[in-house]
């Protein structure tokens, strides 16, 4: 009988050190999910930047002034257009011009 | 001395002693007892609330507002975060140094900085909304009496070029104008709480509960084509500054969805920096402001003509005097016609064939015409403070009334409904409901004319841009293009003004098979020409003409270079 406690206290502390162990693992683990989940947030926001700083950069207005002025860029006037439709030349790019 | 001998025991006390004490202690140890389970069990709360106050914490879950987005997924508006500098000014505590260096950081004279710290005692914004970058060097200044929070703000990096579609936001992230406010719920997010418990470190190790789910807004996908609005943002403000205009407003309509695909007005504004607005610049003249639209109307009393059967394209009509007098007031046409068909009525965009035409028909027919084709009634997108423009019910014609509405006087509409009105002839006879989202299964039209009318206005609406016609500027190169000129006097006080006009055109091509509907209007041109043959019809030629190459749609005209006609022999239309 008395054997019988002695294992079965035995067992106890061990389920009991197992549950503080695993607990703290477990909060250690949640702690590292919340600090993803905050780089996560900070990720999203910096995409945002950058994707404001793309918009920024890639202005219609400002492209079409660097083409212009510093590329000497212009759209081809009707003498130099030649117009291929898809299906009158095979392989030739469908509806574009040269 | 053993203990049986010990005299202790020959004592003899008396009993009740012993009892006295049981019941003393007895009864201490009932009174621990019962405040234990007064304690832990009926009255918890507040020593509860007290345990948890120790490690639980209630975090606030920002929410970010939607995207804006134009069909392509090309960003037109985004939130970020940034900071706002708050203070108490009673516990503010800094030496001269600090103070220079923080009067720099917020880009603010050191004076302005201590007036509003001295003005208010307990709660002070010094600067809103500032890049977190500066926030955070804010910070390491350490000056006491000094916080900071987060807020969000919106940016727009197309800026002026789509102001008015998107509208704005307000100090507090919530829209405003335009887009912003239309579809406030879809873009707003709904920051939630939580509550969590944190260990000394301030880690956060566990959650406890969710109080409020946090839900961000949705982004939006526009049906706008931010190279198209360029476009044509950028063809509308050089016609309104080569032609002194006092406005200008611009739509683009895919003739197949009903999307408007660009929307630009003139004068515009920077929604990044609103510091200086005015009305003026607010406006969204496409959606918002109605104006009498002259000639472009005139396509919709033949329309209802010919589906009557009143008239065919090929039926003369007398002009012969280039007046006609109802009651006591005259029409005049710009130039004498003489006699002339149906076709070249439109072609020529002659006001008397257009009001004979139209005092041939029932006045309910013809105000059923308006109706149907959108007019009177608002477009219904959403938008805030769309235009209905103004119809009135036909018992009230008088005869010269109805007159004057087949060539677009006495009657009002935006020109939102004027480009929508146009896909009727686009479209082989249908109306498309028009969207400002991006529409991946276009909705049903709604019949309004036979397409075989539709059909024969197509042609001659593709007469009126050709060589004979009130706006040949209107072609465009590789492209068959069919459109309306309009030009009316602007109404002022009740009356018409002499020398005061808006120029308009509506328009669409290819006209073998109809892709875009575009509509420019331009107020008050003041440089000398007026015509909308003469200003409007190039503004819609060059973006046209950008469009369809952008899209793609391939040409279904010879490419050969366009003749205009010699200067000055160009047909003008009635005024």
């Amino acid at each position: 009988m008395a054997r019988i406690s002695l294992v079965l206290l035995l067992a106890l502390t061990v389920c009991a050190l197992g549950l503080v162990t695993s607990q703290h693992k477990a909060r250690k683990l949640f702690a590292e999910l919340e600090r993803e989940q905050e780089h996560a947030k900070q990720l999203d926001v910096e995409w945002g930047q950058l994707q404001l700083e793309q918009g920024t950069w890639a202005m219609h207005a400002r492209v079409e002034k660097i083409a212009r002025d510093r590329l000497r860029m212009s759209v081809p006037d009707a003498k130099r257009t030649q117009v291929v439709l898809p299906g009158t030349v095979a392989g030739e790019n469908p509806g574009g011009g040269r | 001395m053993n203990y049986a001998a010990s005299p202790v025991l020959a004592l003899h006390l008396p009993l009740w002693r012993s009892r006295l004490l049981l019941a003393l202690i007895a009864g201490g140890f009932l009174l621990l007892a019962g405040r234990a389970v007064y304690l832990q069990g009926l009255n918890n709360d507040f020593l509860q609330h007290k345990g948890e106050s120790r490690y639980s914490r209630v975090l606030e879950i920002s929410a970010n507002r939607g995207r804006i987005t134009d069909r392509h997924g090309e960003a037109l508006a985004i939130s970020t975060p940034v900071k706002s500098v708050w203070a108490i000014p009673e516990e503010v505590q800094y030496s001269s140094q600090q103070r220079a260096r923080l009067a720099a950081l917020l880009e603010m004279p050191p004076q302005e900085m201590d007036k509003r710290l001295n003005d208010a005692t307990s709660f002070v914004y010094l600067k809103r909304q500032i890049p977190p970058e500066v926030a955070e060097r804010v910070n390491e200044l350490r000056i006491a009496g000094l916080f900071q929070n987060r807020e969000y703000r919106r940016y727009y990096p197309g800026g002026e070029v789509m102001a008015h579609v998107l509208g704005f936001t307000g100090a507090d992230d919530a829209g405003q104008e335009g887009i912003e406010l239309a579809f406030q719920t879809t873009l707003a997010g709904k920051p939630g709480s939580r509550r969590v418990i944190k260990d000394r470190l301030g880690q956060i190790v566990e959650d406890m509960e969710s109080i409020r789910d946090a839900q961000n807004g949705r982004d939006l996908a526009l049906a706008l084509d931010a190279k198209l609005q360029n476009l044509a943002f950028s063809q509308l403000k050089l016609a309104v500054e080569s032609n002194k205009a006092r406005a200008g407003a611009i739509v683009v309509l895919d003739a197949r969805t009903g999307e408007v695909l660009a929307l630009a007005n003139l004068p515009t504004y920077n929604p990044n920096n609103r510091s200086r607005m005015s009305g003026a610049q607010l406006r969204n003249r496409v959606i918002t402001d109605t104006f009498e639209p002259g000639s472009t109307l005139k396509p919709f009393a033949v329309a209802i003509a010919l589906e009557l059967g009143k008239i065919t394209p090929e039926t003369v009509i007398a002009t012969a005097a280039g007046s006609l007098s109802i009651g006591n007031a005259t029409i005049h046409d710009a130039h004498r016609f003489g006699d002339m068909t149906a076709t070249q009525v439109i072609q020529r965009s002659s006001n008397v064939g257009a009001a004979k035409i139209a005092l041939g028909l029932p006045a309910e027919a013809m105000w059923g015409m308006f109706d149907r084709a959108g007019f009177g009634s608002a477009p219904r997108l959403g938008f805030p403070g769309e235009a209905t423009g103004k119809l009135r019910a036909y018992k009230r014609w008088r005869p010269i009334e109805q007159a004057t509405m087949a060539y677009g006087h006495g009657i009002s509409v935006s020109l939102l409904q004027l480009a929508r009105a146009y896909t009727i002839f686009a479209r082989d006879g249908e109306l498309m409901p028009l969207s400002l989202l991006r529409v991946d299964a276009p909705l049903a039209g709604r019949q309004v004319i036979s397409p075989d009318t539709a059909r024969k206005l197509r042609a001659m609406l593709e007469l009126a841009v050709g060589p004979g016609g009130t706006a040949p500027k209107a072609r465009v190169m590789g492209y068959r293009v069919a459109g309306k000129t309009g030009t009316a006097h602007k109404e002022e006080n009740g009356h018409y003004a002499e020398h005061k006009y808006v120029s308009s055109f509506v328009g669409f091509a290819p006209a073998s098979d109809p892709r875009l509907v575009i509509a420019v209007m331009l107020d008050e041109p003041s440089a000398g020409r007026y015509y909308g043959g003469a200003i409007a019809a190039p503004v819609f030629s060059a973006v046209m003409g950008g469009a369809l190459r952008m899209l793609g749609v391939p040409p279904d005209a010879p490419l050969k270079p366009l003749e205009l006609p010699p200067g000055g022999s160009e047909i003008k239309e009635g005024v």
